[in-house]
């Protein structure tokens, strides 16, 4: 079984600090990180090589710095890690960067793509699923559980606001992973190691993918950010510690001074 | 000159950090309240490959510096100075000596088991009468012919009730003093060894530290250490690679009390503002904060000098002085800054100003550190 993981490097939004002064969130400084969902999606693949042997391709788009994750992954187990990296790349939304993703994905031989289900930075969850719509391939998002039957078939358990679903598919399919189902395993020393001295970053430009240039990019992108900002911070509520039955009157009382009820 | 870490180095970094904060500080209060030994953490460690970091591929270890072995004794310290101190022991008292002088058959019998943390190593050099004057050692080795027998004691011996190999010194030969140790391998269960009273300790109480007992113990031939009478200088040189770990325990120990104290002052409120903002503190902090890191750079030296095969002995006594005395400092402060609750339970800061006392006494006390430095300044 042949396994690529697409993953992303981001910044740590739990260390995200606001400039009081400007509202804007301050960067500098930040520590880049895998992101969560991704790192989730690697665990499940380096699962389905504990158990199957199954070989692991790890695979990114962004600046060169962002080598930082695929030697994260290949310490954690990943046998593969080639970064996306070229120009005509930059200024991609999700459409131009799953078109990228896409046309490498079109050239390394696979049997199952995972994904994260989305980034802590931009939040929209719709990478994995442009991917498998660019590629025609079947694809299970939200994937808190993952069974394989040795040969061709899949048993995906999604999770969905109310409970979840158990789905089947076959191979070649793609999946989009919650961390919070999967606790990702630690490096070891000797992965460590072996990332930096015995294995390669394989470093792909626009001339190693197949894709149509015009998708790509600034130019492949149909959404812009028109406007960005800071939500104002919630002031801290007032905490009451008191008898369930005082509680119903106060809440009575507060929602009247508020002309709520 | 190159101060800052390799990528490699910071990769190693967040991975011991991830570990120590998410397996290792949830059990430090257990561990020190409970006297327990963490010997899940110990498995999960040696399963990472930390029980081995600067031990040769071919022996069953990592292959990696003395730089990162260091590191990972400062991460594991900073929330729990009893899971550094089994690493230190176990690496730089046990492993190093097997590597620096053991015969091939010694390293391939012995390193692979310990590299892995399947077992665990101790070293066994203070009598209850040769403590900083190692030298009057009465625990004597005699040539049976086709055995050594070895009879004494050993008293304060980290990771002892929990290890399966220990280093072991004994008098071969009285009239020749120093030049009259020998360096043994003893295991676990050879005939006439046994494991004695558990000491009841001030801090780092997980650490299993017991007493070993020889009483007509037989040890075979081929498990003398280096050379017939070189186990003073095989004693001494495993002590200078040991003070590095002990200094990196000592900096972690200091480092996780700044943590924790930086988090209290900012929380903490009085006189309508948190005591962070009172000069006080911020000027209290930066002195301690300045400590922190020359023992850093202390120990990070050493370290480097020992991975580059430079003497290293002075620079060690040097990292253990300066690093144990600064967690000292900054743990009693630390506790000050939290005032009656660091005094409690209920913050880790009391816990880490007892742990701290113990880097300025063991693997030779700061006023052994002391003649180390001056004997090389007036040589």
């Amino acid at each position: 079984m042949k396994i690529v993981v697409c993953i992303k490097q981001v910044p740590d939004t739990t260390e995200i600090k606001i400039n009081p002064v400007t509202g804007t969130l301050i960067r500098d400084g930040v520590p880049s990180i895998m992101n969560p969902d991704d790192k989730g999606g690697l665990e499940v693949a380096l699962q389905l090589k504990d158990q199957f042997g199954a070989h692991v391709t790890v695979i990114t788009m962004g600046p060169p710095q962002a080598e930082a994750i695929l030697r994260e992954a290949m310490a954690m187990g990943a046998d593969r890690a080639i970064l996306l990296t070229d120009r005509k790349f930059a200024g991609a939304d999700t459409l131009a960067t799953s078109n990228a993703l896409a046309g490498a994905l079109r050239v390394i031989e696979h049997d199952l793509v995972i994904t994260g289900r989305q980034a802590i930075d931009g939040d929209t969850a719709q990478v994995g699923p442009q991917i498998a719509e660019h590629l025609h391939t079947p694809m299970i998002s939200y994937v808190a559980g993952v069974e394989f039957d040795g040969k061709d078939k899949l048993t995906v358990k999604k999770e969905d606001e109310d409970g979840y679903q158990m789905l089947e598919v076959h191979t070649p399919a793609l999946l989009t992973v919650l961390a919070s189902a999967f606790k990702p395993r630690y490096m070891t020393v000797k992965g460590i190691l072996d990332a930096y001295d015995a294995k390669e970053i394989e470093i792909w430009n626009v001339d190693k993918i197949d894709v149509d240039e015009a998708k790509l990019g600034l130019n492949g992108s149909p959404t812009r950010v028109k406007k960005s900002f800071t939500k104002p911070q919630k002031v801290a509520g007032e905490v009451f510690d008191v008898t369930p039955e005082e509680a119903v009157d106060l809440i009575v009382a507060k929602l009247k001074e508020k002309f709520i009820i | 000159m190159d101060f800052s870490l390799s990528k490699k180095e910071q990769l190693f970094l967040q991975m011991i950090r991830e570990f120590a904060v998410n397996e290792v500080k949830p059990l430090a209060a257990e561990v020190d309240e409970q006297e327990k030994f963490p010997i899940e953490t110990v498995k999960k460690l040696g399963k990472l490959g930390v029980m081995g970091i600067p031990i040769p591929v071919q022996y069953g270890g990592q292959g990696g510096t003395n730089q990162m072995y260091s590191m990972a004794v400062e991460e594991l310290s900073r929330v729990c100075a009893t899971t550094g101190v089994i690493v230190s022991a176990h690496t730089s008292l046990c492993m190093a000596p097997i590597l620096e002088h053991g015969t091939e058959e010694q390293k391939m019998k012995y390193l692979p088991k310990l590299a892995s943390g399947e077992w665990i190593g101790a070293f066994g050099l203070t009598e209850p009468n040769a403590g900083t004057d190692a030298a009057m050692q009465q625990t004597t080795a005699v040539d049976a012919g086709d055995k050594w027998i070895i009879n004494g004691s050993k008293i304060f011996i980290t990771n002892a009730s929990e290890a399966s190999v220990f280093i072991v010194m004994a008098m071969t030969d009285k009239s020749k003093g120093t030049k009259g140790i020998s360096a043994f391998i003893v295991e676990k269960g050879f005939k006439g060894f046994s494991i004695g009273k558990k000491e009841m300790k001030m801090g780092i109480r997980g650490s299993a530290t017991c007493e070993l007992i020889f009483e007509n113990c037989e040890v075979p031939k081929e498990n003398l250490l280096g050379e017939l009478g070189k186990g003073f200088k095989i004693a001494m040189m495993t002590l200078d690679g040991g003070r590095i770990g002990i200094a990196s325990q000592a900096l972690g120990i200091a480092q996780g009390a700044m943590d924790e104290t930086v988090k209290y002052t900012k929380e903490r409120k009085q006189f309508g503002k948190a005591i962070a903002k009172f000069q006080n503190t911020q000027f209290q902090m930066a002195d301690l904060e300045t400590k922190v890191q020359a023992a850093r750079l202390l120990v990070r030296s050493a370290s480097y000098k020992k991975d580059m095969h430079i003497p290293y002995s002075a620079d060690a006594a040097m990292a253990k002085l300066f690093a144990a005395e600064t967690a000292m400092e900054v743990t009693t402060k630390a506790v000050q800054f939290h005032g009656g609750y660091g005094y409690t339970r209920e913050y880790p800061v009391e816990r880490m100003m007892r742990d701290a006392k113990i880097t300025e006494i063991y693997e030779g006390t700061s006023e052994v550190q002391r003649m180390v430095i001056a004997a090389k300044l007036f040589a």
